[in-house]
Order: structure tokens, then sequence, then C-alpha cells
């Protein structure tokens, strides 16, 4: 309890002290994830900004999947930092997690339930049935709204789990390999609504082999920890 | 985000939802408690006395067996398609989405199990002053196996083939409903007063309902973690 106390005013300060844009949305430290006892990628340092889309790179086999599941806290780092707009993620849980939107190789997507019902489920509680609609239509995937998804394509499943984007609230995006089994104009229209996204104050976190055609993307490499070399 | 889907109810909700899709799959407990429960007669007497003497205990392990059958499949879609990961993200406490899982799981299984046992009843001789103990405890018993069994379920969700895990795992948490279960039927058949039986299986029924769903929220957890 006296820890909560403490906490409170200071947090309070940091507000008022610092106007938002100054600063940055998420901040990693020194992360670190130990599988095995083995490290699987180097000490990850980085920064995201609102406005930012930023490319995680690397081998397959490098981590960039885990370090999407320690971003979004499914799974706990060994050692090293996330802040959120500079509170720890312990700390702020419920604010971070409400503010970002997690979308990973098994999107999510149930196969007894149609796009329509899936993407109702997975968007905020006052998204309208028009926008859910447009949200689909949008991703090409007018006409298919009422099918099972088990009826569907590997790609069309991948746009059902995407078109989350355009009902999403969320501020972070993280997406794990987002361009898997999608066209090229699907590729497109996705890529126009990151760069919507980071233009409205969002960021974007994503893990893509592909080249984006987009103007404003930084990249960042990871690579796999020596340990897991001198395993094999 | 996530508001319509945080809570409780839309969790049952949509379980139900795709029990519903997937009908057949979602019978199979009752199904099989209906088939075997045919089998007794045949294999052991089809003299009412004995049956009704052995009818009681046989009811309870069918629908236990029935409920653990079930059981299995608790978490694996899910955890199989990613919605597992997503619950475990959401910005809302654990437990409630994960009770709501198990109250859809009850309905689909628990539930009409509870509302098929009379006619079995009838087919093993079960004296008619045990029906209604033993849909009551029926009720109160496959709850408390639905909790228990998910503990079970979520622990081995992330094993191909965690089924005989689970069922070392979960029949010897299973030991005292049936005890408690069963006897309370017996005693109504004897004439006894069976509503002390009945009031420890409520009573197990309330601790599981507040301890299961933190073991599995907390077992969710660990899985996901590796």
């Amino acid at each position: 309890m006296p820890i909560l106390w403490h906490n409170v005013p200071r947090k309070n300060n940091q507000i008022a002290e610092k106007s938002l844009p100054t600063e940055s949305l998420l901040t990693v430290d020194e992360l670190a994830y130990e599988r095995d006892d083995c490290n699987v990628f180097n000490p990850i340092n980085l920064v995201v900004e609102a406005g930012d889309i930023l490319q995680i790179e690397g081998a397959n086999g490098a981590g960039k999947t885990t370090l999407m599941r320690l971003l979004t806290s499914a799974l706990q780092q060994t050692s090293g930092s996330i802040a959120y707009q500079g509170q720890s993620i312990a700390q702020c849980r419920y604010e971070y997690l409400a503010d970002i939107l997690y979308i990973g190789h098994q999107s999510g997507t149930k196969m007894g339930l149609s796009p329509a019902e899936n993407l109702r489920w997975m968007s905020p509680a006052s998204t309208s049935k028009a926008d859910i609609t447009h949200a689909l239509e949008n991703l090409g995937l007018a006409g298919y709204t009422d099918v099972p998804c088990y009826s569907l394509s590997a790609g069309q499943h991948r746009r059902v789990a995407l078109a989350r984007l355009a009902t999403s609230q969320a501020k972070i995006w993280y997406l794990d390999e987002p361009f898997t089994a999608i066209d090229k104009q699907g590729v497109k229209a996705i890529e126009k609504q990151l760069q919507n996204h980071a233009e409205q104050g969002g960021a974007v976190v994503l893990s893509t082999h592909q080249d984006l055609a987009l103007d404003t993307v930084r990249k960042y490499s990871i690579e796999a920890h020596a340990d897991r070399g001198a395993l094999q | 985000m996530m508001g319509a889907s945080g809570g409780f109810s839309a969790y049952v909700r949509r379980d139900l939802l795709l029990a519903y899709r997937r009908r057949g799959e979602a019978a199979s407990p009752i199904i099989f408690f209906l088939l075997v429960s045919t089998l007794i007669p045949l294999g052991v007497s089809p003299d009412s006395a004995r049956l009704a003497e052995l009818a009681p205990g046989i009811i309870w392990v069918m629908a236990l067996l029935a409920t653990l059958l079930s059981t299995e499949s608790l978490f694996a879609s899910d955890y199989q398609d990613g919605s597992l990961e997503q619950m475990l993200i959401t910005p809302q406490l654990l437990v409630l989405p994960v009770l709501g899982k198990v109250t859809a799981h009850w309905l689909v299984t628990g539930l009409p199990l509870t509302l098929v046992s009379p006619v079995i009843g009838v087919m093993l001789s079960l004296p008619t002053a045990g029906t209604v103990p033993m849909m009551a405890s029926l009720a109160l018993g496959t709850a408390c196996l639905s909790l228990i069994g998910a503990v079970g379920a979520a622990l081995t969700v992330s094993l191909r083939k965690g089924g005989l895990l689970l069922s070392v795992l979960v029949i010897p948490l299973y030991m005292p409903v049936i005890i408690f279960g069963s006897a309370s039927v017996q005693s109504a058949i004897d004439g006894l007063n069976w509503f002390g039986p009945l009031a420890v299986l409520g009573a197990m029924l309330s601790a599981a309902i507040v301890l299961c769903p933190l073991a599995i929220a907390g077992a969710l957890r660990l899985v996901s973690n590796n």
C-alpha cells in the first residue's frame, strides 16, 4: 500500500511536467529473454514514438515472434524493461493492454464463426454493424461476411484478422507477419491503413520479410544470440 | 478495446454459439452417456433388483467419464487458433472469461447429462425415490467436474496428446465429488436424509467456483509463457 500511495502523485507530476509528445510511446531497454537457459536474441533497445512504423527484421528463428509476444506481455521477459509512456508496463498493465492490438501468426479467428461474427467479437463494443460490414468490404470480403470461416481460403482468413485494424481504437499495433498469404492489392490496402494510423498519431510495430512501399518505415534488426549458435 | 469480448457473459455466449455450430461434437458426451448405459444391463444382468443396487454408482461413473471426454477440448481450439493468447492480453481480469468458458462447458455437457439422467435411471431400474436426488446431485456435481477438469485441461493444453495425463491429473480430484454424489442418491434410496451429502457437494461447488478459475488462469499464463 505505501508504494502505491507514493506512486500516484509522482505519476501525476510526470504528466504535468512533460507534455505528451515528448514522452515516448514505447521504450524498450536491454530486453532479454531466456529459453532453456539460453538467450534467444541479443539484448534489445528500441524506442517507438507516436507516428512511427517500425519494421522488425531478422532471419528465421532470430526471435521476431518472441519479441512480439514479449512486447504484448504474452511472455514475461527474463531481464530488461518495457515502458509505455514512461511507465513500466507491469505497473500500467491494464492501460497498456487497452491501448494495444496484437495480431499474431495464429490470429484468433474462430473457424466456426463467420467473418462478421469474428470481427464483432474482436472489435470494441461500440463498433456499429455498419462499421463491421464496411471494414470487411474494404478488405475484399464483401459477399463473404456471413459464411463460416472454415470455408474461406488462407488469404481470406488473414484478411478477416486484419479487418480488426479498421475497427480498433488501439494506439500501438503489433503485427506479426501480417502479409502472409495476402495478395498484392491486399498488401497495398493494408499498407495504406498502416500509414493512416501512423499519421493519426498511432504507432505500428510489424515483422515482415517484405519491403514495404512506405517511405516512413524505420527498421530494426534483431540477431539470434551467440548462445544458440553454440548449442547447435 | 475488446469491450464486447471482455466479460463473462460474452464468453458464455460465444462458446455456446460455437458448440451449436458443431452440434455433433458437442453432443458426443451425451451420446456416450446414453450408449454406454444401454450396455450395462447386457453386460451385468437384466435383473432389475441387481441393476437397482448398482445404478447410483454406475450413473455417476458414466457421468464422470462423459464429462472427462469433453474436457480435453475445452481450451484446445482456442490454443490452436490463437484466441487463447488474445484472451490473455485483454485488459481485464482473466478469471471472468475463464469462468465464462467453464460455464458454457457445463451448459453443453453437465446440464444435458442431468436432464437425460432420469431416462438412464429407468433403463437401470433406479428406484423412483432416487430420481430427484440423482438430478440434484448431478447438477451440482457436474459443475464441480467441469471446474476441476478445466484446471487439468489448462495445464495440458500445450501437449499434443494430453488426454491420458489429463485423466491422471484430474481423476483423483474427481473422487470426493463422486463419493458424495452417489452417496446422496444411495441415501435417498435407503430412505435416509440425502440433503447431507448434497450439501457437501454444494460446499465443494462453492469452493471450486472461487478457487478453480484462479488456478485455471494461472495455468494458462504458465502455459503461454513457454
